[in-house]
């Protein structure tokens, strides 16, 4: 096998001679029994799951789904062993080929859905050699091993690339690696492309068909977007309501339980999500536009140029481009949160409304009216310690009567079905519930424009559409939508004009 | 993410960090002991001789240690004008009195200031976090828990600071950022602290997922080698603090800071 350039001196170089070894014997596909299985979280009083009984044979590649919430990161979590018996109370047994997880460590690899949290080292070989060294490989089969799981993945990089400079869909391809280096009868993805860009989505599924393919390993995935997963499984196991509802050929479950599926959230190929109504409103003035504008996030380290954009009035504009492109840095510059590298972000006067200088010299409070932002990772921009809480923040800075927030969070709480919330501790939110918070947040105040980053990633088909026609609401109201987005679909369902930064230039 | 910045590799970059800061300390706890103008100044002149083979060049050099340039007389000058004083008394003004004591006071710490954190950031400017990782847990000896924790951790400082960054605009973007500095730090504290938290939990999943803490004998990819170069650099920080505190010594300026006065 060809090796990587740039391996580090010392150890590594050491090992160019035992690579002419031939590896260990592949590892064997292991078997998962599952019976009787069930899983209460220690702070609820329900069961997540229970009464699970499933045998997924040895080399399978199964697809897990089901909605938010029905138990399926619990499940796997449980099948890798890393399920803390202080987490929680379990019943009835998981066996892999035989054994309990957590004393069968390695035959089981698992790879998360956080790009960023689970990277434990600095370079791109010693992450991918660190599940090895605690499995205790001797040192001279690492180094083979390592090389050969980013071969297997794909990821053709140095191994002292430093694993910070890596894209997202590079990250997950390098946890793979670390997995696949281990050298697992059992490979659990859980969400691996939840949080990428379409084109790290096909790279990680690429990868992933080829690592099954080539160690026939047995394959356990949770994923909400069949269409990407579904030519690589043979099987999809359905949970909900505590328990597997369907399981079968993945053409059976899909054609048997498709509808119910997309009703749950799952993305299901032919089951398009709910497109809010096209818009009816006739378009208003321009309210933000930029002018020879240069964004930087850091001071000094200018990142996208903006030709020209105009943030108009009862629309959406919608800013794509791929990764790294500064559409988050441009969305904070249009939202008045960090100063433009050069150039200006040009507010009407009707949007000024009596501010003078530019939207980042305007005061904090100047800006709840004015341009509200929803950030990518709600959990940044959480406040308070209830869900009523986090609606009043805005309001409340604002000096409105109290008669007046009230009114405005009630009615922010039943639009978005927060109302059963209300009272809740915005940290516990599931993924979906925290991004509708966020947005109800924002909207409470009434920015006459919304900047919103990345508000569908990750989510599932129905959060999906509960927030498109929430944004298209608010288009309809006369409000001005910015969503920055890597999905097309979330522009054409809002018939957004789109901007395009960087990438094809 | 924390940009390890790595120098064109010369000898003394590759050595086991494990023997820089092995030299390191050696060289400085004998230092630290007295405060005296002579056991400093000279292991200081020793020091600035051996820089130009520390193998970080120049511009490198003023780079990494220009704060400790303008820290230490910072430091002389106070003590000069608040010091303990003693013998003849030059100029008082206030509660500033500089004596002859305080001068002579002033110029031992400014001394010892460069002398002990000179070599430190020039040793250390090379050292690598997981290099040293791997020294310490292979040469010292360290439990490979603790080491690993403390590495994973240290990378995920660099996320800290983007975390904050976006917690500042965030709160920026709900109104609350013109009034209530302190209040809304501490908020802030606590949301770092939170999100930190989840972070870290997420990471010992990660890392449990793939084997660490598993029973039975962990290995090391990259051997850490400590042969006779380790050895010599550690020898030659010990030298430097035999000659100077000979020298002082022998010039009755040792002043032993433990011992009866």
């Amino acid at each position: 096998m060809p090796s990587l350039p740039g391996a580090r001196s010392g150890s590594a170089s050491d090992v160019t001679a035992q690579s002419a070894l031939t590896p260990a014997a592949p590892p064997h596909p292991v078997a998962v029994g599952i019976e009787g299985w069930g899983w209460r979280h220690g702070s609820r009083r329900a069961w997540a799951l229970r009464e699970v009984d499933l045998r997924i044979e040895p080399g399978e590649r199964v697809l897990l789904l089901g909605a938010s919430g029905s138990g399926k990161s619990t499940l796997v979590r449980a099948i890798a062993g890393v399920l803390g018996a202080d987490e929680g109370e379990s019943e009835g047994s998981i066996r892999l080929g035989g054994a309990i997880p957590s004393a069968a460590r390695g035959r089981a690899g698992l790879v998360l859905q956080d790009p960023d949290s689970q990277v434990v080292l600095a370079r791109v070989g010693d992450e991918v050699a660190f599940g090895c060294e605690n499995l205790g490989v001797p040192r001279e089969q690492i180094w083979h091993r390592v090389r050969e799981a980013l071969e297997l993945v794909g990821l053709d990089v140095p191994l002292d690339r430093s694993t910070s400079a890596l894209s997202g869909g590079q990250k997950q391809r390098l946890a793979l690696a670390a997995v696949v280096a281990m050298r697992p009868g059992l490979i659990i993805l859980d969400e691996p492309t939840a949080n990428l860009d379409p084109d790290g989505v096909m790279q990680v599924r690429d990868a992933v068909a080829r690592v099954v393919e080539q160690t026939g390993a047995t394959l356990v995935v949770v994923e909400h977007r069949v269409a990407a997963w579904e030519p690589v499984v043979d099987r999809v196991i359905v949970l909900a309501d505590g328990g597997v509802v369907a399981d079968g050929a993945p053409e059976a479950v899909l054609r048997d339980r498709g509808e119910e599926l997309a009703d749950s959230g799952v993305w299901v190929p032919g089951h398009r999500a709910t497109w809010p109504p096209r818009a009816t409103r006739p378009r208003g003035s321009v309210l933000v536009s930029t002018d020879d504008l240069v964004v930087a996030r850091v001071p000094g380290r200018p990142i996208a140029e903006i030709s020209h954009l105009e943030v108009t009035e009862g629309a959406a504009t919608a800013i794509t481009g791929p990764n790294g492109a500064g559409k988050s840095t441009l969305g904070l510059t249009l939202a008045g949160l960090i100063p433009p590298a050069s150039g200006m972000v040009v507010p009407s006067s009707a949007l000024a409304d009596g501010q003078r200088g530019h939207p980042h010299q305007w005061p904090s409070r100047a800006l709840l009216t004015r341009l509200g932002m929803v950030f990518q990772d709600p959990e940044h921009q959480l406040l308070a310690r209830t869900v009523r809480g986090e609606l009043e923040v805005g309001p409340r800075a604002l000096g409105l009567a109290e008669s007046e927030i009230a009114a405005r969070v009630e009615e922010l709480l039943h639009r978005l079905r927060l109302d059963r919330l209300a009272e809740a501790n915005p940290y516990t939110l599931s993924g979906g519930e925290k991004r509708r918070l966020t947005v109800a947040a924002a909207l409470a105040t009434r920015p006459r424009v919304l900047v919103l980053d990345e508000p569908t990633f990750g989510q599932d088909a129905r959060t999906w559409a509960e927030l498109v026609a929430l944004l298209a609401r608010v288009r309809e109201e006369g409000s001005a939508v910015v969503t920055i987005t890597h999905d097309l679909e979330v522009a054409d369902a809002l018939d957004a004009d789109r901007f395009v930064l960087g990438g094809s230039s | 993410m924390i940009d390890i910045q790595t120098a064109a590799p010369s000898r003394v970059a590759r050595l086991n960090p494990v023997a820089k800061l092995l030299a390191i300390v050696v060289l400085t706890v004998p230092l630290v002991l007295t405060l005296d103008a002579v056991s400093a100044g000279m292991a200081l002149a020793i020091e600035l001789a051996l820089f130009p083979f520390a193998g970080l060049g120049w511009r490198q050099f003023w780079r990494r240690t220009w704060i400790v340039w303008l820290l230490a007389p910072l430091t002389g000058v106070t003590i000069a004008l608040y010091g303990q004083a003693s013998g003849h008394i030059y100029a008082e003004w206030f509660v500033v009195r500089v004596s002859e004591g305080s001068l002579t006071l002033a110029l031992a710490t400014m001394l010892r200031v460069l002398a002990i954190a000179l070599p430190s950031v020039v040793l250390f400017a090379t050292v690598d976090p997981t290099d040293l990782a791997d020294g310490l847990a292979q040469v010292l000896r360290l439990p490979a828990r603790f080491v690993l924790g403390g590495l994973a951790g240290l990378r995920m400082v660099g996320l800290f600071v983007d975390d904050w960054r976006a917690l500042e605009l965030a709160r920026r973007s709900r109104g609350v950022a013109d009034r209530g500095r302190i209040r809304r730090f501490l908020g802030m504290a606590f949301a770092l602290l939170v999100l930190s938290i989840r972070r870290g939990t997420k990471l010992a999943v990660a890392m449990e997922a793939r084997g660490f803490g598993a029973p039975g004998p962990r290995t090391w990819a990259r051997e850490s080698r400590f042969g006779m170069a380790e050895w010599l650099l550690v020898l030659l920080g010990a030298t430097i603090a035999a000659v100077a505190v000979t020298a002082a010594v022998l010039a009755g300026s040792w002043n032993f800071i433990l011992g009866p006065s």
